[in-house]
């Protein structure tokens, strides 16, 4: 197990240099400075000169790689070009909402894909199955920007129950804080959960029918008890694997949604920071993001090893 | 006990009657990237900021006139070249220091600074030297006599700051307006709270919040849902028409200082030839523009100057909407048969709604457009800085701001010294008849040289609540002034 983790652990660090190399180099050569965009077109060439120097851009590019990632690995992740503040404090700002969202869609995304996955799969071929899995189909197809329009036209301007968007923050209390959130949630959470409950759905359907699920129903077991003590434990490897690919998603991903509900959060801010060209935020969030997704993807890693006891000992 | 429920009752909708009453939210599309109007182009600041929480010697009227602002009153010296301004007296910064002399002088000097970050500059280029002669007196010497001085010093970009608070200003701006800063949510929200200390008239609201929403669609919802109470420049003029059918809100359609214009890059060739700019300019049908990209709002230019300024004449008629002269004219330039160039779009509708339509136009004369779309920062960096485009579209939202014309290297490349003398004269008359009948002479040589296809000035429409008061519907310059906003309930 200890072996299984370290080897991961290298090939984290590895990925996590490549990256920082690929985001760099990607959002230097983008076109436009940031300086001439904050001046605007009256802006006189030795006030944009006196900007950039004030900003650190005249520096090689070499020096400024290797002063963002010294700043990353002592956990300072720069100043923002536009807002002068610390990029660590404005991201941290955003992920107060953005990590909450995602939670909360990916609570969402599981309560309603595990059970109807089951049930569809212990149903297989019933009316419940097939509109079931009609209904994903349908989950799947619609635009989650589109779904969530809908529910604000319905939710927010017809019945009143919840604001258009913002957030009120979480000293506005916390229930008040995860109703602005809900909608959001639900939105991101429907085409989520339909890809789940298919996933599902299939992987215990191949589970089912394996030799040891025969041999455990002609040991006596009933279905119900082979689908619990078997199957699911078994089916769970694929569906993890989609979790950690949808958690990052829905970290990084909720940009649109972000923009319909005008919510504060880490996809809108490297929106606005790439139009800005603030080049600092986009690189240092971007490299945040991929950390995440490296670090999910390594505790996904682990659970499988804790889901299939076999991956503990393979070498 | 039915009368104490309904006392109870009454008691709570009174409290949030109130409550309503001396609030107000407002909308807005983008949010500034940090709050001092003196560093930085963005627009957004001066809507949050200016005369709400900075002012300025002078300031701006809703009708664009320059007032008194921080000084009471001015003298200028017979030969236009020196301004004694007399300050306000008791006027104190939000955080209580005392409003002097000698931070006019300070901001006028960081502004004017070789190291200095402002936008705008040049509105201080002509400043000599600034000197406070006593508490409350301070006394500008300007190299040479200039005109629109006073105007200059009514910018966003002019503003009084103070040294003790400079520091911090970027995310907590101390200035000497009617509300004092309170909260900046990032990405979310600005809030303001008045100046109880306030030198002029207290403003009728309590607090203002600014809440930035970027999406046409969520700006709907929450004027819709009634999350905001106006949304200044509101972004989509489509969802105008419901809005003014619906008793709970008013819309507001007024002024901008924006000139719309189809830029022509005058050193990229065929457009050396007047006869070609003539025949773009001639290709144009404005009022379709404006009806298409604009949903109705907007009034035709025929040149670089604000159809509400009182020097502007009406010079539509220069370059009258006739394909078959414009074809005629490319002929004549020895183009019978057109040409290919390119049309770069930045990102507002205004541009890339009405060059869909004027790509359009052009077609018919016989003129192919490649069509791109940039992001700003690609917009400034190939063709306002590099000259890379054959056409694009822009709406110059500074006022008055004709003498752009006058700069060789300015992104459209004209270059006719008849002109630059002549902004060079206007710059120094401080008489007013003269200067009317030289900016008149200004708008008449640029649009007869055609250097520009002058296309509309932009409309500012606004959605507001309608028991909302005293909004202002033009903007003279980029401000939502709430000194004067009150509830009609």
């Amino acid at each position: 197990m200890l072996y299984y983790a370290v080897k991961r652990l290298g090939s984290l660090c590895i990925s996590l240099i490549i990256a920082s190399l690929v985001i760099f180099t990607c959002i230097e050569i983008v076109p436009g400075d940031p300086a001439s965009f904050m001046l605007g077109i009256n802006a006189q060439p030795d006030t944009i000169a006196a900007l950039r120097e004030e900003l650190g851009l005249n520096q090689s590019l070499t020096q400024r790689y290797f002063g963002w990632v010294g700043g990353l690995l002592t956990g300072d992740l720069g100043t923002s070009y536009t807002y002068r503040s610390p990029v660590s404090e404005i991201v941290a700002d955003r992920i107060a909402i953005s990590l909450p969202l995602a939670i909360y869609a990916l609570s969402l995304t599981v309560l309603i894909a595990f059970p109807v996955g089951l049930i569809a799969a212990s149903k297989r071929g019933s009316v419940t199955d097939v509109s079931v899995m009609g209904a994903t189909q349908l989950g799947i197809a619609i635009p989650n920007f589109w779904f969530a329009m809908l529910m604000v036209l319905i939710f927010a301007i017809n019945l009143r129950w919840f604001s258009a968007g913002g957030f009120p923050g979480w000293d506005a209390g916390f229930w008040v804080a995860m109703k602005a959130l809900t909608l959001p949630a639900i939105a991101l959470a429907l085409p989520q959960a339909s890809i789940l409950s298919r996933v599902m759905r299939s992987s215990l359907l191949d589970t089912l029918s394996e030799d040891y699920v025969r041999t455990a129903r002609a040991k006596g077991l009933t279905r119900r008890q082979v689908m619990w003590r078997h199957a699911l434990r078994n089916a769970l490897i694929p569906v993890l694997t989609i979790i950690g690919l949808q958690f990052s998603f829905l970290l990084a991903g909720a940009i649109i949604i972000e923009n319909v509900f005008f919510l504060p959060g880490l996809g809108r801010l490297v929106f606005q920071a790439i139009t800005q060209r603030d080049l600092i935020v986009v690189e240092s969030v971007i490299m945040l993001l991929v950390f995440a997704v490296i670090v999910v993807n390594f505790l996904v890693d682990l659970a499988y090893a804790w889901v299939d006891p076999r991956l503990r000992v393979q070498s | 006990m039915n009368k104490i429920a309904m006392a109870g009752v009454a008691l709570l909708m009174t409290s949030t009657a109130l409550a309503a009453n001396t609030s107000v939210t407002v909308g807005l599309q983008l949010e500034p990237p940090h709050l001092d109007p003196t560093s930085a182009a963005a627009g957004a600041i001066d809507q949050v900021l200016y005369s709400n929480v900075f002012e300025g010697l002078t300031r701006f009227g809703s009708d664009g006139s320059v007032n008194a602002g921080l000084a009471e009153s001015w003298d200028i010296s017979e030969d236009g070249k020196t301004y004694t301004f007399k300050l306000r007296s008791g006027v104190k910064f939000h955080d209580g220091t005392d409003f002097e002399a000698s931070d006019v002088v300070f901001s006028l000097d960081r502004a004017r600074a070789e190291d200095s970050s402002n936008a705008q500059k040049a509105l201080f280029a002509g400043i000599e030297n600034v000197e406070a002669v006593d508490d409350l007196t301070v006394k500008v010497t300007l190299a040479a006599p200039q005109g629109n001085f006073l105007f200059n010093m009514a910018w966003g970009d002019a503003v009084i700051v103070a040294p003790e608070s400079i520091e911090g200003i970027k995310s907590a701006p101390v200035g000497t307006g009617a509300f004092t800063f309170a909260e900046w949510k990032q990405g979310d929200s600005i809030t303001l709270s008045r100046n109880e200390a306030y030198w002029g008239a207290a403003p009728a609201l309590e607090s203002a919040t600014f809440k930035f929403i970027s999406e046409p669609t969520a700006a709907f919802a929450a004027m819709m849902a009634e999350d905001v109470d106006v949304f200044y420049s509101y972004p989509a003029p489509e969802n105008l028409v419901q809005f003014e059918a619906d008793p709970r809100f008013t819309v507001l359609s007024g002024n901008t200082e924006g000139e719309t214009i189809l830029a022509i890059n005058n050193k990229a060739e065929p457009f050396g030839d007047v006869r070609v700019r003539k025949a773009v300019s001639m290709a144009i049908d404005r009022q379709a523009i404006i009806d298409g990209a604009m949903f109705g709002y907007g009034t035709p230019i025929g040149s670089h100057f604000a159809p509400h300024n009182p020097d502007y004449i009406d010079l539509t008629g220069n370059a009258p909407f006739d394909p078959a002269a414009a074809k005629a004219l490319l002929a004549e330039a020895g183009y019978p048969d057109g040409f290919t160039t390119t049309l770069k779009l930045p990102p507002p509708s205004y541009a890339r709604r009405g060059g869909e339509i004027i790509a359009a136009q052009l077609r018919e004369i016989g003129i192919e457009t490649e069509i791109s779309n940039l992001e700003w920062a690609q917009w400034l960096e190939q063709a306002f800085r590099g000259y890379d485009y054959g056409l694009t579209i822009v709406s110059h939202t500074e006022p008055m701001d004709i003498g752009i014309y006058a700069r060789p290297e300015y992104y459209f490349q004209y270059d006719n010294a008849e002109f630059q003398a002549l902004i060079g004269q206007l710059g120094v008359e401080s008489d007013p008849a003269k200067r009317s009948e030289m900016l008149k002479t200004a708008q008449t040589i640029i649009s007869e040289d055609y250097v520009n296809g002058y296309l509309f000035q932009l409309a500012l429409t606004s959605v507001a609540n309608a028991k909302l008061n005293g909004i202002w519907a033009d903007a003279p310059t980029q401000a939502v002034d709430l000194t004067g906003v009150s509830w009609s309930e």
